[in-house]
């Protein structure tokens, strides 16, 4: 007998055994990616029918994604990918600066700046939305005023409590000797930190990455605020505009989703290791 | 390293450069606490201080006191919002939780087509939240030819009405959570799972114990930590609901699924009362806030 698992299902073998494997593990992966493959059929898909969405194909178009472009859609999708990038770019650089000096360094304070960062994952920010709005309208000291500013929506996403902690953790297993012996060639602080501790840390750099590119792409009441003209819609929040459009029923909105997902979906496809490793991390430690 | 190597530096340098240690280590952390300071913390002052106030752009804000917790607290809609985030909440949280648990346990094991069905089964999770519920919206669709009530229909189930009735589209949204929230919860009971001491199951196999009772004995106890932290984070991302609501209904049918972030926002940022919406949100940092202790308190009271 074999103790690999709580039931024992793996070791379990014959005819019926497999059958029940089969219908098990088939209905788990119809159920769970059975929405999202009739997303993609549907896209594609000729019909028009509000309730026109199904697994089995009916036949192929691109119809509805130059419908798609024709109600401006890739104009939406532009925009997601600026602040995406943007802001993706921001917060790595945020968060590996903050962590190079939780990880590396000793001052007074320390302990208070975790808990501030704990403090801002605790801290929902739908609590916070409402005076948000009101503080990217008049931003003290400057009154600078971000709201319908792609700034609006890059700079408050730029720090993330969760990527400083993973990659604080990180970097605390890079050893000082590297550090030193650079140190001791010279090197200043931004070089060592450059040239020595991030190559080293490129793994987590994996991890922080497709992690905050899902949590960048999902914004939505950030975007929400911020955005005053149609014109600066990122993708989720304009898909509900294109709900109501008469003429090409449901394929611009069914294009404009699969648009919507596929980035996340492939981001998390080709990172699956580190986006585990990520998750089971964060989550186990609370 | 048998002779230490004579080292002139440190010792007269050691002071200045630890200071200027502390000044880099600041300089480093300057730009995430500023972005905090400005998008989290202000924010959140902001925030409170406007919860007393009748907010008033351009003419300036009037002191209130505690007039717009009293407004909200009598206003039947946010208390029937309150409720329904309860209940939405509790129902995707234990749902997704019995399913997730029950789901992990069948797919435990190292085979490679268990780390397909994974793969393929997690993928609701990392999927944007605006677009699947488009997707879900469509397959709710009311009539008998709506994808799910031609599924049911086939099971001999007449077509439901879903989101469209003032009794079924809470409910609907909560399938729609729990269908996101099972994998995440299965990942991690999963990860839990390959914890658990297999000696003990030899052991409990040996005295001559049931899959059940070894299950029972053995394995849930070994997930309860897991299970503890699970618990507290989906019901407080329950809590704040948005996007999943708006997108679905929007509220509707007749405030029937209208939660307490919809009407934060239709408050704040549709009708413009900020104070009252600012009062609501802190409402709901407290419920989150009491929901945290409470689960903590729980936690400490269960033996080991």
């Amino acid at each position: 007998m074999r103790f690999d698992s709580a039931l024992g299902l793996e070791a379990r073998r014959g005819p019926l055994a497999t059958i029940a494997k089969i219908v098990l593990y088939g209905g788990m992966v119809i159920v769970f990616t059975g929405p999202l493959v009739g997303l993609l059929v549907s896209a594609f898909g000729e019909t028009l029918d509000p309730t026109g969405f199904s697994i089995v194909p009916d036949g192929f178009t691109l119809e509805n994604f130059f419908r798609a472009g024709e109600m401006g859609v890739y104009g939406y999708l532009l925009n997601s990918f600026v602040v995406v990038g943007f802001g993706l770019l921001l917060q790595m650089l945020v968060s590996v600066f903050a962590a190079y000096s939780l990880a590396r360094k000793k001052f007074r304070g320390m302990s208070i700046v975790l808990l501030i960062m704990l403090a801002t994952m605790m801290l929902p920010e739908e609590v916070i939305i409402i005076p948000l709005s009101v503080v990217l309208a008049d931003v003290p000291p400057f009154h600078l005023d971000l709201i319908g500013s792609y700034a609006g929506m890059i700079l408050p996403v730029g720090a993330w409590g969760f990527s400083i902690l993973v990659m604080t953790e990180f970097m605390k297993e890079v050893p000082v000797e590297l550090e030193e012996a650079a140190h001791i060639d010279g090197a200043g602080e931004l070089r060592t930190f450059f040239t020595i501790i991030l190559p080293l840390c490129r793994p987590a750099l994996g991890v922080i990455g497709v992690f905050g590119f899902t949590m960048i792409w999902d914004q939505y009441l950030l975007p929400l605020i911020v955005a005053t003209e149609s014109s600066q819609w990122t993708l989720p929040i304009a898909l509900r505009s294109l709900r109501s459009d008469e003429d090409s029923g449901i394929g611009v909105l069914l294009a404009a989703s699969l648009l919507a997902l596929l980035p996340s979906i492939i981001a998390f496809l080709l990172f699956q290791r580190q986006f585990m490793r990520g998750l089971t991390s964060g989550a186990i430690k609370g | 390293m048998t002779t230490p190597l004579p080292s002139p530096g440190p010792a007269p340098r050691s002071l200045p450069g630890r200071r200027s240690g502390t000044l880099t280590a600041w300089l480093f952390l300057a730009p995430a606490l500023l972005l905090f300071l400005y998008f989290k913390f202000i924010p959140m002052f902001e925030g409170l201080r406007m919860s007393f106030f009748e907010v008033r752009p351009y003419l300036g804000d009037e002191w209130v006191g505690t007039d717009n917790y009293r407004t909200i607290l009598a206003d039947s809609a946010f208390v029937s919002a309150m409720w329904h985030s309860t209940l939405l909440a509790l129902g995707t949280t234990v749902g997704s939780l019995v399913l997730g648990l029950l789901l992990a346990l069948l797919i435990e094991g190292k085979a490679r087509y268990l780390w397909f069905v994974r793969t393929a089964a997690f993928l609701p999770v990392v999927t944007t939240m605006a677009a699947v519920a488009e997707v879900w919206r469509i397959m709710y669709h009311p009539g008998d030819t709506g994808m799910i009530n031609t599924i049911i229909g086939w099971l001999g189930i007449g077509p439901q009405p879903f989101l469209a009735s003032e009794d079924s589209s809470l409910l609907s949204i909560m399938g729609m959570g729990i269908w996101r929230g099972t994998p995440y919860d299965m990942m991690i009971f999963l990860a839990g799972l390959v914890g658990v001491d297999r000696t003990l199951y030899e052991a409990a196999a040996v005295d001559g114990a049931s899959t059940w009772r070894r299950l029972r004995h053995v394995t849930l106890p070994a997930l309860r930590p897991v299970f503890w932290i699970l618990f507290t984070l989906a019901a407080i991302r329950g809590l704040r609901v948005f996007v999943e609501v708006y997108v679905l209904t929007n509220g509707g049918p007749d405030g029937s699924s209208e939660v307490l972030m919809t009407l934060i926002y239709k408050l704040g940022l549709q009708r413009g009362d900020l104070g009252v919406a600012a009062a609501g949100s802190i409402v709901l940092f407290v419920a989150t806030l009491l929901l945290t202790v409470l689960v903590q308190f729980l936690r400490r009271r269960q033996p080991r």
